[in-house]
């Protein structure tokens, strides 16, 4: 079922509102975890809205005036995405709105010629393709077992999703360290202080632009919240618990593992798609069409 | 004019325009000849669409007996013709594969000549052709357009290859004709001579140049059409024997006959389909075949001839739908879609990009039609379209960067975007036309996966999907990003690119545009009543998905303007480059005084999208599928 | 109080520095004094940065490489020279291809004394750096006319 058009457009201006202030206070206390675990006091729990709010004061540095349009492109398009989501639309055109949204980021970076740039822009690209086909099997195995594309349909199946998507799930749980920019698989920027890509993809991103693009995280944080959610639709406690527990195991091995090369993202992003995702899919598929047809 | 008339009209005028280019001796009587017949032939076409869009299939009788002795004659004279050249060559495997077509042909002449009836229905008309007309119509004839001001330049750049202007124009209308023809035969046997047809005039288009690369894959295009060519004439006499009046030659009789007659011929029609299409194991032809110039590679090898291959695929569709046959034919199709695509990221060079990419999304057609359920018809047919489009104008536009920059590499293209502006912004809605949301390709990628999902053992083409598509966009991103990579101190080239390829080139990027916004009424009023025809039911997007997309496509095109409202104005800063770089010139200075230009390069993964290991992989599996396909097919003749 | 005080980060730049500072500078960021807690970050990156803390002298080697980074940081932005080394040369001064402290090339705002100098008078360097990023602050909005 298509959504409530009124319902769905109240949803999309509640998470267009609400979207960046959960996703900074998320950043917030990740980095105020993260700073516990290394021993730290860490900053203050708004850091992440201070900060965005510096770097709107700075001035507009640009390589070129061209980066100005990409990330505002980057920007609005993970908003759209974000919105689609939460107002119920259809996965597959969140999925793809939320790669064209990274698809400007990218070119932002490629805009620039630089070779932090460039580098950050290529490894961003072989994130996307590590996560995709993951997300795409994701999408796939709510819709076998829902019956819909439609994320009102999803969160309003009493079905436990997450009983017959174990494996999806995990696979998920695992492309989302990606996603969230969290090491081993941080690539191409990360949250954390000097790297040897300098800050790859942002690396030539200055003042508003690079608050832009903090800013679009913190949609992004949400959605792929969002997500999460999904799976435990059934039972909303039981998803934020959920939610909860995921992002604090996303923080713990973000501060336990250490980086790793793309070869080794690539192969464990697609190997964990490939076996996980599709014999779940795999499994799911024979009992819906030979057990029970 | 009737219906009848006009597409007698668009086979027939495109060989009368042919004839007169092949004695157009002076460029201008060319230039002349070949911008009003595109004209025409567009003109006419666009008349077809107004006429015949709402009146479904529509058949006509045109005598045939004496035509089809006519047309075995040329048949037999291409053949004569191949033969000489492949002795000439010393390609003895195309002179096998001659003499044997050439045998069954003569035979099937000989055995059923005299039992054969003259068909009352050789032509035929519906939605679905009328889609191929104008693609070929309006498409082609640009391309066409476009390819007077190449081929000047092109032999001004060549000097060593001896300018046979007028035999490439005219075997260019001759082929439009064929594929005319193609699309509006109902009688079998007229499509396995337009199909032959265009064999020879892809063909003679390879070999143009005349370098021995050329000749070869020429020589090899032709070898795989042949095999191709060869599995249609054995289905064409399996279906004499079958009948030997032949009234189940008639294509849209055969398409009704059900399963137990028809299935035969439509396996061994449909790997003439994947020769065609270049699917795997067939593939390297299509690759070799971007040594003809860029126009050849736009019209034949992207948008309308490998098209007739996958035209024949999904006009078999409702054949193939649940049969395992068809699953095996998408399946060659699905893995032919995922290795071409995860290839592509490995190459260079521009065309070879685009030959793969074009191959990956045949064979998302080929899986498509393969499968067969309505929905994915709609997907197949609606794929067709968009790439002709997209493909054709990137085809164009590379033909052109390559005559200003004197080079092909996708390495050479950076910053493109300030040495040639206009040409950067086209390829870029191209590309985008490939593979971004909200555009074309995306909208068919999105219902194909709609539509697998609740087709039988969909699974393995979403998930074949789910890969291939992401391989997909790492290899257009990165092309995207180089050319849209601001350098500094280029100069602006663009000037000398004459006007009539902008024109071509604007209409057709304003296409790519205007048919993502329109799809929708294409799709109401083309395609639906074609898949409601045919299956009885239809289907289409959900309404409130059109408008998000329509939405997006608006956004999207209101981005740009973003940049005329700044609220502070940028400063601009040279890149980061370890705090060594200087103004300007992007150069590291290193020890001894030395300094050393900024070169940037993509990342080619060629460990994991290696050529010539996924080739292998693919040659292998997908010949094991065909195999099985094949047995089966003896199974049931059996 | 804007922003820009409760998130300073800092671009840190060995010139020809002997370490000393360097080791200083880092020991700032370990758990014991933890400058997070004020919101500073030490980024690799010029273009992030609003701090450029540097340490050592200048030489013929790294001049323009001082001068390229620091035009690369967007505006408002402070400088500080850290340790006697970049303030003036220090022991180096004499040396025939130093130039002397970092001033000779870029506009300094804060010098923070000692060799090496200690992670408190970083500390507090940085944080009289804060007001005058926030005084650039306001000088940059007048000459746009955005407020008054
Ligand atoms: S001031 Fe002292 S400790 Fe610092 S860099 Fe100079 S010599 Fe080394």
């Amino acid at each position: 079922m298509i959504p409530e058009p009124w319902a769905a457009i109240v949803n999309a201006v509640i998470y267009l509102l609400l979207a960046p202030v959960v996703g900074g206070l998320i950043a917030g206390i990740d980095r105020r975890i993260t700073a516990r675990m290394q021993g730290r006091v860490g900053p203050p729990l708004l850091q992440p809205f201070y900060d965005v709010g510096k770097l709107f004061e700075k001035e507009n540095l640009v390589v070129t005036t061209t980066q100005n349009f990409y990330v505002l492109s980057y920007l609005v398009f993970m908003a759209v995405s974000g919105a689609l989501f939460f107002s119920g639309g259809d996965m597959l055109l969140v999925i793809f709105a939320f790669t064209l949204s990274h698809i400007f980021l990218v070119l932002g970076a490629y805009a620039a010629f630089s070779p932090y740039s460039h580098v950050g822009a290529e490894r961003e690209l072989i994130q996307i393709i590590a996560y995709e086909p993951m997300i795409i099997i994701t999408a796939a195995g709510m819709y076998m077992v829902t019956k819909s594309f439609y994320v009102s349909d999803i969160v309003q199946s009493a079905v436990p999703i997450v009983l017959y998507l174990p494996g999806v799930f995990i696979g998920y749980l695992i492309v989302l360290t990606i996603k969230l920019r969290k090491s081993p698989f941080d690539l191409s920027t990360s949250h954390h202080a000097h790297q040897e890509l300098v800050k790859g993809v942002t690396t030539d991103f200055a003042g508003p632009n690079l608050a832009k693009i903090e800013i679009a995280h913190w949609y992004e944080y949400v959605f792929l919240l969002g997500v999460v959610y999904l799976f435990f639709g059934f039972n909303p406690l039981l998803a934020i618990a959920a939610i909860i527990i995921a992002y604090f195991l996303e923080i713990l091995i973000d501060n336990t593992t250490s980086r790793v090369k793309w070869q080794m993202t690539l192969r464990s992003a697609w190997l964990v798609a490939g076996t996980l995702g599709i014999i779940n899919l795999g499994v799911l598929y024979y009992l819906r069409m030979v057990i029970v047809p | 004019m009737q219906v009848s008339q006009l597409l007698i009209f668009l086979v027939l005028f495109p060989l009368i325009a042919a004839f007169f280019l092949l004695f157009a001796r002076k460029s201008l009587e060319r230039n002349w000849i070949v911008k009003l017949a595109a004209l025409a032939i567009g003109a006419v076409s666009l008349w077809l669409l107004v006429a015949g869009f709402d009146k479904g299939m529509m058949m006509f009788g045109v005598s045939g007996k004496a035509l089809d002795l006519a047309m075995l004659a040329i048949e037999l004279v291409i053949a004569v013709y191949l033969l000489w050249l492949g002795l000439k060559h010393k390609k003895y495997s195309v002179v096998i594969l001659v003499v044997i077509q050439a045998a069954l042909l003569l035979w099937f002449e000989l055995a059923f000549g005299h039992t054969l009836v003259e068909l009352p229905n050789n032509l035929f008309v519906d939605q679905f052709s009328i889609i191929m007309a104008m693609i070929i119509g309006i498409i082609g004839s640009l391309i066409c357009v476009y390819a007077l001001g190449y081929m000047e330049i092109f032999h001004e750049h060549h000097k060593e290859i001896v300018d046979r202007q007028g035999m490439f124009f005219f075997i260019l209308f001759v082929f439009l004709s064929a594929m005319f023809g193609l699309v509006f035969s109902n009688n079998l046997l007229w499509v396995l001579f337009f199909w032959e047809i265009t064999t020879l005039c892809s063909f003679l288009l390879i070999g143009y140049s005349q370098t021995t690369e050329a000749t070869n894959n020429a020589f090899l295009a032709l070898a795989m059409n042949m095999l191709g060519g060869i599995a249609f004439v054995v289905a064409l006499i399996y279906l004499a024997t079958l009948d030997p009046s032949g009234r189940l030659l008639e294509l849209s009789t055969l398409l009704k006959s059900g399963y137990a007659v028809a299935i035969v011929p439509a396996v061994l029609i449909c790997f003439a389909g994947l020769t065609k299409a270049a699917q795997m194991p067939f593939s390297s032809w299509l690759v070799g075949a971007m040594v003809a110039p860029t126009p050849v590679s736009a019209l034949l090898h992207s948008s309308t001839m490998v098209k007739a291959g996958v035209y024949i695929i999904v006009r078999f569709a409702p054949v193939l739908t649940g049969t395992t046959e068809g699953l095996m034919i998408a399946l060659v199709g699905g893995f032919t879609f995922l290795l071409t695509s995860c290839m592509a990221i490995s190459q260079s060079n521009a065309k070879k990009v685009l030959a793969y990419s074009t191959i990956a999304n045949l064979g998302l057609i080929v899986a498509c039609a393969g499968v067969g359920t309505y929905n994915l018809m709609w997907v197949a047919i609606l794929l067709i379209i968009f790439h002709a489009i997209a493909k054709s104008l990137l085809f164009l536009c590379v033909g052109t960067v390559e005559h200003r920059i004197g080079s092909r590499d996708i390495e050479d293209m950076g910053g493109l975007i300030e040495r040639m502006p206009k040409m950067a912004v086209m390829m870029f809605i191209g590309m985008a036309g490939m593979f971004l949301a909200p555009f074309g390709m995306i909208i068919s990628k999105w219902a194909a996966i709609e539509a697998f999902i609740q087709a039988p053992f969909g699974l393995i083409f979403i998930i074949i999907l789910a890969f291939g598509g992401s391989a997909t966009l790492f290899f257009w991103s990165k092309w995207m990003g180089k050319i849209i990579s601001v350098m500094r101190n280029q100069e602006n080239v663009e000037k000398t690119v004459p006007q009539d390829k902008y024109t071509v080139l604007w209409i057709l990027t304003a296409l790519v545009v205007i048919v993502a916004l329109i799809f929708p009424l294409i799709s109401s009023v083309l395609i639906e009543p074609y898949i409601m025809d045919v299956y009885g039911y239809t289907t289409r997007l959900a309404e409130a998905n059109i408008i998000i997309m329509l939405l997006m496509l608006g956004l999207l095109m209101i981005m740009p303007f973003s940049m005329l409202f700044e609220s502070k104005t940028p400063r601009i800063a040279p890149p980061y480059m370890g705090g060594r770089t200087t103004e300007g010139g992007m150069k590291f200075h290193g020890s001894l005084g030395m300094s050393r230009d900024l070169v940037l390069s993509n990342y080619y993964l060629r460990t994991y999208f290696g050529e010539e290991k996924l080739f292998m992989v693919g040659v292998l599996a997908c010949w094991g599928i065909i195999l099985i396909a094949l047995v089966m097919v003896v199974g049931v003749v059996l | 109080m804007s922003y820009l005080t409760k998130s300073p980060w800092i671009l840190h730049y060995d010139a020809s520095s002997c370490n000393g500072c360097d080791i200083e500078v880092l020991a700032a960021l370990t758990p014991v004094y933890d400058v997070e807690r004020f919101g500073i970050i030490n980024t690799g990156n010029p273009k992030h940065a609003d701090i450029f803390l540097v340490t050592g002298s200048v030489n013929e080697q790294n001049r323009e490489i001082l001068k390229n980074t620091y035009d690369q940081i967007p505006n408002p932005k402070v400088v500080i020279a850290v340790g006697i080394c970049a303030s003036s040369g220090g022991i180096f001064r004499e040396c025939y291809n130093v130039m002397g402290g970092i001033d000779k090339v870029i506009p300094v705002d804060v010098w923070v004394p000692g060799c090496a100098a200690r992670p408190e008078s970083i500390i507090d360097g940085v944080v009289k750096a804060l007001g005058i990023l926030e005084e650039k602050r306001k000088a940059m909005k007048i000459p746009a006319g955005d407020t008054a």
